[in-house]
């Protein structure tokens, strides 16, 4: 004998729409927790992932961990220069940026808050290195000048930092006359000026970090060697990528363990909802199940027809869950990166993985809160079930 | 008094419905307790501020420093009781997880400004006597298993190099708010090895903490202190010491707002769940509902039968889920080590969560007591569950 056909399935849930409504509605909201948290680290990491290029090595002071609280001299980043690793640009350059990182204060357009943000002084083979960014308003600072030149994001949340104003920093006003776009890369969040100036404003003597582009990245863990072993230098040499990754380590596993714990904690909530209507379900349809069995379907056959129903109301929380959730790749979310202590500007991001991962947990909810019932549904004697109707 | 009956036996007639429910309810009422903590938690600075002290930091930015000669002019400024410098080490204990709040600070004023920390006279003095020498605070000795004696090495990332200080004393809070989970040493041993590693480094502090005389006169205080250093290589922004700390939770305010609206979102799925277990035993009970109207009770009592039914499984599953609330959130806290100095559940918290579980009681049977009170006794006598 055939299964149950599906359709059977399908109207009951039609039946009850209140209970559906509701219990898949439950199940939604912790497919959106799900999803929103994932796509939320996801996001953060396609922001440090864009900011570093794969080719580009990052140098600091070893054991400083950030930019902020390293320094290189300028001997030893005259010896990371001359590396023969590093690429030569046109014009017979070599593609080497000694950077001054320093954080200023700026207040946030809306609310006023004081916030950290990240001022990068560059030498004038950054752009070469960081081919992401582009000016998309006014022009490049001129080297040797008090110019600025604003991220998107930094343009759009915080006061004074359009194209035309003055911002003052360092004991000195600087013009902003360009802004430019990282494609969501950190450098959004940053203020750019020129390397020389920014370290005399600050009375610094020494770089923060230097970036160098390599003819071959594969020769990276030769130089490194080199490098961490010369007694001259104490600098920790790594990819851009891997550093800009480091960056964003605590906050990502902060989010990702919180989203974890409540994903897990509001399962149980959801799954609970499912099991109570589930078990209703076949209280109600007590006489129902006699009958089907008195006509010959399995066992086998009402435990699957129960799970299906069960794996259908999760799988309508999780495709309303995930649309939910779609809506908020048009949020941008900024806050304080802990271990740059800086402003950094990320967004919610949607990947295939998270709308299949979000899905099957949602299946997976309604599996395992239609399971017990549908369990109890398959092992009513025929007789008892016909006589409770 | 019938009615009340009533109510328990209908809670418990389909035991296994309202003991999943009251589960349900559990986990939300204890999940949103411990997110407000979480938020709460994350203020915790802001409120043990005291509003007699002040905050002087650098204009640009806090990780700019200030030199120390600072110091006396700010003790010159009318109205200023006492001023400490700190110097934030960030450095490494072991691996750079191990995270605590480290500060250099000169021992005596700032210790006099902070009687909150509690330190036993004869540990204050030897650690006064050791140049090396470190304060700890009580939580985070617990969690390290710091003793007095020990000695505890740390990887400088600010200030390069390992450096190794002795426990000379554990400090006590004076509350339970109080942040016991800060190192401090003297700010002389590190200046000293930082003159001689990197001279132009030297003398030179992240913040000093001002006391005022007069908490009413901090505004005019801060102004002045400011005021002194206009125009100079090193401006100075002062501001009290709450607002200092506000300014952190600023910064991270997204987390925070994410959190809120989590704990939000909890309460609407034990909503849900709620409301689904009341509409479901509304409508199988819909032909006793008709049969009682039927013998003269009117639509008010039947709605409190369903109100009172759904009041009391909420109130059970946010009885045992405040409760549990304490136990979860110590067990919570000694994992969370000391990232969060203070993890302790507010009386607020306590009233939301109950506030909460009231509003669930109450939305989850309006539906259904409507639906009870409308249906004509002809058609509830018909239904079939």
């Amino acid at each position: 004998m055939k299964g149950i056909p599906f359709s059977y399935t399908l109207r009951n849930l039609w039946t009850r729409k209140l209970t559906t409504v509701l219990t898949a509605g439950g199940m939604a909201l912790v497919v959106f927790v799900f999803a929103a948290v994932q796509m939320l680290d996801t996001g953060l990491r396609q922001a440090l992932i864009a900011t570093g290029q794969p080719d580009n090595i990052h140098v600091t002071r070893r054991a400083a961990g950030a930019e902020i609280s390293s320094s290189v001299d300028r001997t030893q980043a005259g010896i990371v220069e001359t590396q023969p690793e590093i690429a030569i640009g046109p014009g017979g350059v070599r593609l080497v940026s000694k950077e001054v990182v320093v954080l200023i204060t700026l207040p946030k357009r809306d609310t006023g808050t004081a916030t950290n943000v990240t001022t990068r002084g560059v030498g004038e083979a950054a752009f070469e290195l960081r081919p992401q960014l582009q000016i998309v308003e006014g022009r490049a600072f001129r080297p040797g000048s008090s110019e600025v030149i604003v991220g998107a994001s930094i343009a759009q949340r915080f006061e004074g930092a359009a194209v035309g104003s003055l911002l003052r920093f360092g004991g000195r006003e600087w013009r902003v006359v360009g802004r430019f776009e990282g494609k969501g890369s950190a450098y959004d969040s940053e203020l750019w000026v020129d390397a020389e100036q920014l370290q005399q404003s600050f009375r610094r003597n020494a770089w923060s970090a230097v970036v160098a582009r390599l003819v071959d990245p594969a020769t990276l863990p030769a130089l490194k060697e080199r490098l961490e072993s010369d007694p001259r230098l104490t600098l920790d040499v790594k990819y851009e990528r891997e550093f800009f990754e480091e960056q964003s380590k605590a906050l990502s596993n902060f989010i990702s363990y919180l989203g974890l714990t409540l994903s897990v904690i509001f399962s149980v909530g959801a799954m609970i909802g499912a099991t109570i209507t589930m078990y209703a379900a076949v209280a109600n349809r007590t006489g129902e199940i006699g009958t089907l069995r008195a006509l010959g379907f399995r066992r086998s056959s009402i435990l699957t027809t129960f799970l299906l129903e069960a794996v259908l109301l999760g799988a309508v929380g999780g495709v309303a869950g995930v649309l939910l959730a779609s809506l908020m790749q048009f949020v941008h979310i900024s806050t304080l990166n802990w271990q740059s202590f800086s402003e950094l500007a990320f967004s919610f991001a949607l990947t295939p993985r998270i709308v299949v991962l979000s899905l099957g947990f949602a299946v997976l909810m309604g599996l395992i809160g239609g399971f017990l019932p549908a369990v109890r549904a398959s092992r009513m004697g025929i007789v008892d079930a016909l006589r409770a109707a | 008094m019938h009615l009340l009956k009533l109510i328990l036996r209908n809670t418990l007639r389909h035991k296994l419905r309202t003991l999943l429910t009251i589960l349900g309810l559990l986990v939300a009422i204890l999940s949103f307790g411990l997110l407000q903590t979480v938020v709460d938690a994350w203020y915790s600075g802001a409120k043990a501020a005291a509003p007699d002290r002040l905050i002087t930091r650098n204009s640009v930015s806090l990780v700019v420093p200030l030199p120390v000669h600072y110091r006396d002019k700010i003790r010159g400024v009318d109205g200023v009781r006492s001023v400490a410098t700190a110097n934030w080490f960030a450095g490494i204990y072991q691996e750079p997880k191990n995270f605590f709040p480290q500060f250099a600070i000169d021992a005596l004023p700032y210790l006099a400004m902070y009687p909150e920390y509690r330190i036993p006279e004869d540990q204050l003095r030897d650690f006064m006597r050791d140049r090396k020498g470190a304060v700890v605070g009580r939580k985070l000795a617990n969690t390290y298993g710091f003793k007095v004696g020990d000695v505890v090495p740390l990887k400088g990332t600010i200030f390069a190099g390992n450096w190794e200080f002795v426990v000379r004393a554990i400090y006590d809070g004076a509350a339970p708010t109080t942040d016991t989970s800060q190192f401090f040493f003297h700010w002389a041993y590190l200046n000293e090895s930082v003159r001689a590693r990197a001279p132009q480094r030297a003398n030179h502090v992240g913040v000093f903490v001002v006391q005022v005389s007069d908490v009413a006169r901090a505004a005019e205080i801060s102004k002045a202190v400011d005021a002194q250093f206009g125009n100079s290589a090193a401006e100075t922004l002062t501001e009290t010491e709450q607002a200092f700390q506000i300014g952190f939770v600023k910064q991270t305010e997204a987390i925070v707002v994410a959190i809120r609206i989590v704990s939000f979102v909890v309460i609407f799925i034990i909503l849900a769940v709620m409301a689904n277990t009341m509409a479901m035993t509304a409508r199988e009970r819909m032909s006793e509902y008709a049969t009682l109207k039927a013998l003269g009770f009117g639509p008010g009592f039947l709605g409190s039968l369903i109100f009172g039914e759904s009041l009391a499984i909420a109130a059970i599953g946010a009885a045992l889920g405040v409760a549990l609330t304490f136990p979860v959130s110590d067990w919570f806290a000694a994992q969370m080590g000391t990232l969060f100095p203070v993890f302790e559940v507010s009386a607020s918290t306590l009233w939301s969560q109950a506030a909460c579980a009231a509003v669930v009681g109450v939305a989850a049977a309006v539906l259904p007591a409507l639906r009870a009170a409308r249906v004509r006794i002809v058609d509830g006598l018909r239904a079939a569950g």
